[in-house]
């Protein structure tokens, strides 16, 4: 037992979720670690209302507590102020209803993201969350961390289709919002605050989300260009069009060289070493998907494209694995890599990615560079070493970013770093504009300020 | 919505369990007036007891007199009414064009009425962002005409489009049939400017899609008025799609109508609009814009595909075979943009036809799940019976969004007390298998009382946390969202020193 643990607290807990759900050992807190960070205790509740009690304990005790899943993104968010119990939610899982006929589902949270994405493909549906670590992820990390996914061009974020959660508080109460219904206006809409509010407000225990069909087909259109110009021209041409395709990416040749070069149907396009990579996803019958074809033929011939190649069902679904999981393989791709990500306007893509590119290139690392959306940019920096001379560097493109505002619109995130750069990156104390107003709703929802401290932007 | 009959709508102040007083005369606080007049000018401010009372409706079977009604022209106007009627502890309540249906622009507690009609100006059109920076009195299909020549629209399409504000669209979240296939406003907005209840001006979001930090936009749209005033939106632009195709699909019975529509939901065929109509409103709407529907059927449905056109093209043979499939008489598709207008008039002026044919109706909104939809309409018209009322049948069906409309003359007291029995029945009905109470008319003061049906008093614990952070004092729009019934001084509704002891009606 954890010396920070008094043992009468400890027989409380384990009275609550029983003695082989509570961890202490040394051991066994490593995995919960958040940046360096050790808890005193991690407990897995078998239930809402389990859950529920720990948090009112931890009340009482004023005790902080990380709530987490698969725990495969909780290297993003801040360092944690304090870190006393982790929650470990993934005993609470399953689907709680699926209504396939309308088209609607309720999963517990700690469910596989994998899991769930079966149990709807035997129903012809899916859930267009295809978010990195999704071999691992549960449904209720990935909407918590926020993190998004290549079909967010068409299906939109979970802001579009998650109509409803139930939740605990940070007085232990178990609340909901939203329903089971594709729409639904009664009462507040808390769920939306949820996304990507990194465990600071409430404990997720169930998701409702509208489901989809999957479509009669799924194709892809990759083509090479000549340099970023060429590229973001066939986007803008492309959004200036009828076509809705459900996937558009660009990728930099760095990006290219690191994750696509095995790929086949990426061989066959003979990328050059300095090529912009497009992938444009489309689906639909078979009338639908020439008519993209061949459109898109004649807007990548417009653009000046150096290569194009269509992609089928199998092969379009590696590039969108290859896609989905980019964040996380830039960040696996050296241990010092470091991720951003970046959202930004339309318009202001080219001055912002021109910008981003020569404070990388000043500082002698190539970046790797996936955009998605026309609107969102995930940009990986790969110093050689670890060392005192590239975390000037890095320092170095931060406080540049931090120069372009005011003059460029755009949200900029640190996702990964080397834990011990952290803190004196300082990143992460970007705060928003609106502050206040964030600072009100986290003491709505936490009034003791239980959950995550210091984890969320301004410090929450 | 606005019509005369509705101004002959009787009161329902007493029929739930916590009464608010009405407001019949004008306290004649002449100095407290003056110094409201002097924030926006004496043109902009209405007192008087003839011009009050075209402020107490909207389009709800509630009614609620305001004391005072202004018209400010900007923001900052805006924040001196605030700090003012926070001086004096009077209540405000924001409103748009007054055609909500759930009573969320009435000053339930009495109190000033702030009016934003000459807030009315297109700030900004940002075709390279497709976005539009709008202030909240902006006719929501003036933003579609200001635009549509470049090729864009705002998607949210609620029936009162041609009159209804984009502020209002935003206080109570409002869709429309289209809501479908792009989703109700909150999906298209991405900023706002609110003034909070205490004077103070924020801006959350911005032309951005996403939020850095909380999706405090997520929050505030839909929060019905209970949390801020909105005094600035920007609004997404979509684009308009290269086809569409207007399919009618005429049924003998409404079970096959309903059951297409389910059959359609499963198939996973998914239309932009899906709305249906019930033989017996057919009629009604027919006599009114003579738009060709037929005079002897079930029930119709209008049934409208987008995108480029080949989609379109073996959407609609889908959608065709299914309707065929379920016995439909006929399934016509609108020649041209004409015919294609004709039947959307008549869908987006059913109310108002129905308005001829009793003194008043009671528009409900409910949501079910699409699969029950059969057996929820069959409900629906057994409620009717019971009850003894006409109810007519006219909704988005794709989206399981009910919107029975009951008939009823306010001027015989059981005809209203039975149409507002047989409403909360069909909406209890709803609840309880599965659905929810309102899909985009809002909470307001309709179904406050009926909130307990889906929501735990911790989710109101929440909640009123939540509300007390932004509207501590409860002067922004009380005695909505909440209900009251279980002691009326939990929610705060707040009486307004300016207010006089009601003149018994």
């Amino acid at each position: 037992m954890s010396p920070l643990l008094a043992s009468s607290l400890a027989s409380r807990l384990e009275s609550v979720v029983g003695p082989e759900y509570v961890h202490s050992t040394q051991n066994e807190l490593e995995k919960y670690q958040v940046d360096g960070a050790t808890p005193a205790v991690a407990l897995q509740p078998e239930a809402p209302e389990q859950a529920a009690e720990i948090i009112r304990i931890a009340v009482e005790e004023k005790l902080s507590i990380i709530p987490c899943g698969s725990r495969s993104a909780l290297a993003i968010g801040n360092l944690p102020a304090r870190y006393d119990l982790a929650l470990d939610m993934t005993r609470i899982s399953g689907i709680a209803h699926y209504d396939p006929g309308d088209l609607t589902i309720s999963v517990n949270c700690g469910t596989h993201l994998a899991e769930l994405a079966q149990i709807l493909a035997e129903k012809n549906q899916f859930l267009p969350l295809a978010v990195p670590f999704f071999a691992r992820a549960t449904v209720g990390g990935a909407i918590a961390s926020g993190l998004d996914s290549p079909l967010r061009h068409s299906y939109g974020t979970p802001r579009d289709f998650l109509i409803g959660a139930e939740f605990i508080d940070g007085t232990g109460a178990q609340a909901k919002s939203g329903g089971r219904v594709v729409k639904n206006v009664t009462g507040y809409d808390f769920h939306k605050l949820l996304y990507g509010s990194h465990g600071s407000l409430a404990v997720i225990t169930r998701l409702n989300f509208r489901t989809f069909p999957l479509p009669p087909s799924r194709r892809g259109f990759l083509a090479s260009f000549a340099d970023e110009t060429a590229a973001l021209a066939f986007v803008n041409a492309l959004t200036a069009s009828f076509l809705t395709p459900t996937v558009l990416e660009v990728m930099s040749p760095e990006f290219a060289r690191l994750f696509l070069e095995e790929q086949s149907p990426v061989a066959s396009l003979r990328l050059d070493s300095q090529a912009w990579t497009v992938c444009v996803g489309f689906e639909g019958t078979s009338e639908v998907c020439e008519r993209y074809s061949r459109d898109l033929a004649g807007l990548a011939r417009t653009a000046a494209a150096q290569n194009a190649v269509i992609i089928h069902d199998a092969q379009f679904l590696a590039m969108l694995e290859i896609l989905r999981e980019a964040p996380a393989s830039m960040r696996s791709t050296a241990e010092q890599s470091i991720v951003f990500r970046f959202a930004t306007l339309p318009a202001q893509l080219p001055d912002l990615l021109r910008a981003l590119r020569s404070f990388a290139n000043s500082s002698w690392m190539p970046p790797a560079v996936l955009i998605r959306g026309a609107s969102v940019v995930y940009l990986a920096l790969l110093p050689r070493e670890a060392d005192e001379s590239a975390l000037k560097q890095v320092a170095y493109f931060c406080n540049s970013v931090g120069s372009l505002r005011g003059k460029l619109e755009f949200h900029p995130w640190l996702l990964f770093c080397p834990r011990e750069w952290k803190s004196a990156l300082n990143f992460s104390a970007q705060t928003p504009v609106d502050l206040d107003l964030h600072r009100r709703i986290k003491k709505a929802f936490d009034p003791s300020g239980t959950f995550a401290p210091g984890r969320f932007v301004g410090g929450i | 919505m606005a019509n005369l009959q509705q101004t002959l709508r009787a009161t329902r102040n007493t029929y739930y369990s916590c009464s608010v007083r009405q407001i019949d005369t004008l306290p004649m606080n002449e100095s407290i007036i003056s110094e409201f007049q002097s924030c926006v000018g004496p043109r902009n401010v209405l007192a008087r007891p003839e011009d009050l009372v075209l402020y107490e409706y909207d389009g709800s079977v509630d009614r609620a007199r305001p004391e005072l009604v202004l018209f400010p022209s900007s923001t900052v106007e805006v924040v001196r009414l605030v700090k003012l009627a926070v001086k004096y502890d009077i209540p405000i309540v924001g409103r748009g064009a007054g055609t909500g249906l759930s009573g969320g622009a009435l000053p339930r507690g009495g109190g000033i009425m702030i009016a934003f009609g000459r807030m009315n100006r297109i700030l900004e059109v940002d075709y390279e962002n497709r976005r539009a920076v709008v202030q909240p009195g902006v006719v929501n299909f003036d933003l579609t005409r200001a635009v549509e020549h470049a090729g864009y629209y705002f998607a949210p399409d609620p029936s009162s489009q041609k009159s209804c504000t984009i502020g209002g669209n935003v206080s109570e979240n409002s869709g429309g049939p289209h809501t479908l296939a792009y989703g109700v406003t909150s999906n298209h907005v991405t900023g706002l400017e609110l003034v909070l209840p205490d004077g103070e001006v924020k801006r959350i979001g911005g032309k951005l899609a996403e939020p850095f930090g909380y999706d405090l936009c997520g929050l505030f749209v839909g929060s019905e008025g209970t949390l801020a005033l909105v005094t600035e939106i920007t609004a997404k632009l979509s684009m308009k799609p290269e086809a569409v195709k207007t399919l009618l699909a005429i049924f003998e019975t409404v079970d096959d109508a309903t059951e297409t529509v389910t059959d359609m939901t499963a198939r996973a065929i998914t239309p932009a609009a899906c709305e249906m109509i019930d033989g017996w409103t057919l009629c009604a709407i027919e006599d009114y814009v003579h738009a060709g529907f037929p005079r002897d059927c079930g029930a119709i449905l209008l049934i409208e595909v987008e995108g480029i056109a080949e989609a379109v093209a073996g959407q609609s043979l889908g959608i065709a075979e299914i309707c065929k499939a379920h016995k439909a008489r006929e399934v016509r598709t609108a020649r041209d943009d004409k015919e294609r207008e004709l039947l959307w008039k008549g869908r987006k002026t059913a109310f108002g036809a129905l308005g001829r044919l009793a003194p008043s109706n009671y528009v409900l909104d409910a949501v079910i799940p699409r699969s029950k939809l059969p057996q929820a309409l069959r409900r629906v018209l057994e409620i009717g019976k019971e009850s003894g009322l006409q109810i007519g049948n006219i909704f988005h069906a794709g989206d399981g969004n009910l919107h029975p409309l009951v008939l009823f003359d306010p001027r015989d007291r059981s005809q209203f007390e039975r149409a507002v029995r047989a409403a909360e029945d069909i909406v209890r009905y709803c609840v309880q298998i599965g659905g929810a109470l309102t899909g985009e008319h809002g909470v307001g003061m309709e179904k406050s009382e009926l909130m307990t049906l889906m929501f735990s008093d911790a989710d109101f614990a929440l909640m009123r946390r939540v509300h007390g952070q932004f509207n501590p004092t409860g002067l922004l729009n009380p005695g909505k969202i909440f209900p009251m019934g279980k002691g009326c001084g939990e929610t705060r509704v707040r009486v307004s020193p300016l207010q006089h002891a009601p003149v018994p009606a």
